[in-house]
């Protein structure tokens, strides 16, 4: 155990801080789920990608630095620190890529992950269909063999896509052997969003903007090479995603170690002595979960996987994301209310944690199951 | 940066567990309840599970090993002290191993090879950890604070008046003592603070243990016991009680682990710090890392305890199942040594009269 950087980290660390102290913008740009907003971010994602910054962690033939994971997180503590804009292709970058990587084809990974790290590609994911949420293996929406049998011919409805409203791809789970039950049967197949054929109507979300889309199929046709490991093993594919996900890459601790302290410095300018033991919990909370991700990053060095227990991540994460946001709302008091409340974005995004990226709920089965090796649900 | 144990002190849990399992079942822990004869001295089966854990080295681990001991840190000791919480050790591991041993060593005392050979027992009484010394009636040396000293007391110059624990095994009394200059260990300042904040970690990493246990009991009692025609285990309502539990848990080991690594760190670079600077950061984070492994440990525990309580349901209610022989102790070590509200205000003192952001 030595819980202190090396000279090599702290080095990286202060690459990645000039480099974000000269290249962050400002002023904050528009809020991604704008039309105007959403190209100002890939702008952003080009210009994090020249300075091949975009994805630390990748190879370097795709963009990347070829960093392990207790560089990413280095780069994502500065990122935080810097006040940087929000990841626009985050889904992308840090769910498919990691997947293309795993169980791509070698024409699939220099195809779609350079763009990919470019901010070219942004992509969104579609699993969820309107009778298909938390029970995934309910996907209706079918992929049919073209009659020379070079195509996907799409036909259905994805819905609650992220930035769905202004992608240019999507990852999607579609089912391909109708005959098949429940989890057997789905493959995993990237789709361009500019087809004809694909209806895009964009959701507006609690902030009013349209952070989701609903997205129709109708005779869509996708080259079977967009096809991302075997078919009707989708689900195994998408699993793998999840664990990513899930367990190490879709939130890094540094997001709530920031919102930690905004909060303890709130706390200093709005005191509440009922309120004290909420804020000392929150910040002690962050603080927990970065110690849990460098121990499981750690161990990832080493060889470990892993697994179920990724689940518990993102209970953890999730539910402190809220009670963090709620105490804040409560130390504003009647200014908590106000539109121009700075907390309020936060605390609205943070109602959603607990909801995306499988709810928690499913997530405390996945761990009764898998983890604690209780009986599966009768 | 890597926050891992390496292969040997995991070889060594492994070592202390495979040892406790032969030396600590519950069937043990049990006679410990049942044997409270203090006038009576020690019981056999306690005395020979102590020279056990000392012969591993697991007594003496911290003390130097011209002393005796293994002259390993607090890194290497806590995954050993959180086994004896899984096992509910009934002798003074905290107080022993993580107090006592490097208070001597630390003074220079010879006592300390006594001690870490295990063939004397040694306990401790400091006024933050509460009113009360655990094992006082059986130990050979008691260590005692007063004011900023530490003083050394054999048995025949103490008086003491035992207080029955909810936890059987914990033989706890009231120490009625006078310090005097022949008694006072030689001690550098910072040594009380360094030997308070080593025991709020070892028995944070206790608790841990116990709390690791109760989830397995009450997990397997959910695989085996059947109501409605299906294991209880498959009922949504059991599934998230366990999965609460166990996330508590697997959040506070690494705050435990760093605060391993901290006292360590600070014992290490204590006595020689630079700068005055260097003594305050280092002193901050070890304040801080004992109370955050402490406060979440025992978040977890608390839960724990209840969960596993709920899930065994009636049964788990009577004196013959094993179960509360845990839930006690769990409940006993989470009020010992500073509660965890306690702990949390320690926490806050420190983060809200400083500036936070980097």
């Amino acid at each position: 155990m030595d819980l202190t950087y090396t000279p090599e980290e702290e080095a990286f660390r202060s690459e990645a801080r000039a480099w974000l102290e000269a290249h962050v913008p400002p002023t904050p740009l528009a809020s991604f789920d704008t039309a105007e907003g959403f190209e100002q971010h890939r702008a952003w994602e080009g210009e994090l990608f020249a300075g091949r910054w975009s994805a630390v962690s990748w190879p370097l033939e795709y963009g990347g630095r070829g960093t392990d994971y207790i560089k990413w997180l280095i780069f994502e503590e500065e990122y935080w620190r810097a006040k940087a804009p929000g990841r626009v292709n985050q889904n992308g970058i840090f769910l498919l890529g990691p997947t293309i990587m795993d169980v791509g084809t070698a024409e699939q990974k220099t195809r779609f992950l350079p763009p990919m790290a470019a901010g070219a590609d942004i992509w969104c994911q579609g699993w969820s269909e309107p009778n298909a949420g938390s029970d995934l293996a309910g996907i209706r929406s079918k992929a049919e063999r073209s009659d020379d049998g070079g195509d996907w011919i799409l036909n259905g409805q994805k819905t609650w896509c992220s930035r769905g409203a202004f992608a240019d791809w999507m990852f999607g789970i579609f089912r391909t052997d109708p005959a098949a039950e429940r989890h057997r049967g789905l493959t995993f197949i990237l789709v361009p969003l500019d087809q004809p054929g694909i209806t895009v109507r964009p959701i507006a979300q609690l902030d009013g903007e349209t952070g989701f889309a609903e997205v129709f199929f109708d005779d869509v046709r996708v080259p079977t090479t967009n096809t991302v490991g075997d078919v009707n093993r989708g689900w195994q594919v998408a699993m793998a995603t999840a664990g990513f996900e899930r367990g190490v890459s879709l939130r890094s601790p540094a997001r709530f170690t920031t919102t930690a302290d905004r909060l303890v410095d709130l706390y200093r300018s709005h005191p509440d002595a009922e309120l004290e033991d909420e804020v000392v919990q929150a910040w002690m909370d962050a603080e927990g979960y970065r110690l849990h991700t460098y121990m499981t990053v750690s161990s990832l060095l080493e060889g470990g996987t892993i697994g179920a227990e990724a689940s518990l991540n993102k209970i953890f994460w999730s539910e402190m994301d809220v009670r963090m946001h709620e105490t804040a709302m409560r130390l504003l008091g009647a200014d908590a209310e106000l539109v121009s409340n700075p907390w309020l974005d936060g605390f609205l995004f943070s109602l959603s944690g607990p909801i995306y990226a499988g709810t928690n709920e499913i997530q405390r089965n996945v761990i009764a199951d898998r983890v604690l090796n209780l009986p599966r649900g009768s | 940066m890597r926050f891992t144990f390496t292969a040997e002190q995991q070889l060594l849990q492994a070592a202390v567990r495979d040892l406790l399992a032969k030396e600590c079942p519950p069937a043990a822990v049990r006679a410990a309840w049942e044997a409270r004869d203090l006038s009576g001295g020690r019981v056999a089966a306690s005395v020979e599970r102590w020279r056990h854990l000392a012969d591993m080295g697991v007594v003496g681990l911290l003390a130097p090993t011209d002393r005796g001991g293994l002259g390993l840190t607090e890194v290497d000791l806590v995954l050993l002290v959180e086994e004896c919480g899984r096992a509910a050790v009934p002798e003074p591991v905290v107080e022993a191993a993580a107090v006592a041993i490097p208070l001597l060593a630390a003074a220079n005392d010879d006592r300390v090879a006594d001690v870490a050979s295990g063939a004397v027992l040694a306990t401790v009484g400091l006024p933050d950890a509460g009113p009360y010394v655990a094992s006082a009636g059986d130990s050979g040396l008691l260590l005692l604070q007063h004011g900023d000293e530490i003083h050394a007391l054999e048995p025949n110059h103490v008086v003491l008046t035992e207080h029955r624990s909810m936890d059987g095994g914990r033989r706890l009394s009231s120490v009625t003592w006078s310090p005097s200059e022949a008694t006072r260990l030689r001690l550098s300042p910072g040594e009380v603070a360094a030997a308070f904040d080593r025991g709020v970690l070892a028995v944070s990493a206790q608790l841990v243990g116990l709390a690791s246990h109760l989830v397995e009991l009450a997990a397997d009692y959910a695989r085996e016991r059947e109501q409605f025609g299906h294991p209880i285990g498959s009922f949504q309502a059991v599934k998230h009680l366990l999965a609460d539990a166990l996330l508590r848990i697997e959040f506070a080991r690494p705050v435990v682990y760093r605060a391993a690594w901290t006292v360590a760190m600070a014992g290490q670079g204590g006595a020689s710090g630079a700068s005055a600077v260097r003594a305050r950061d280092v002193s901050m984070a070890k304040g801080y890392a004992s109370d955050a492994a402490t406060r979440a440990a025992r978040a977890a525990l608390t839960r724990a305890a209840r969960a596993a309580l709920q899930v065994h349901g009636a049964i788990g209610y009577t004196w013959e199942h094993d179960l509360h022989l845990w839930m006690k102790k769990a409940w006993a070590l989470a009020a010992a040594w500073g509660d965890a509200a306690w702990h949390r205000r320690r926490v806050g003192s420190w983060l809200l009269d400083s500036p936070v952001t980097a």
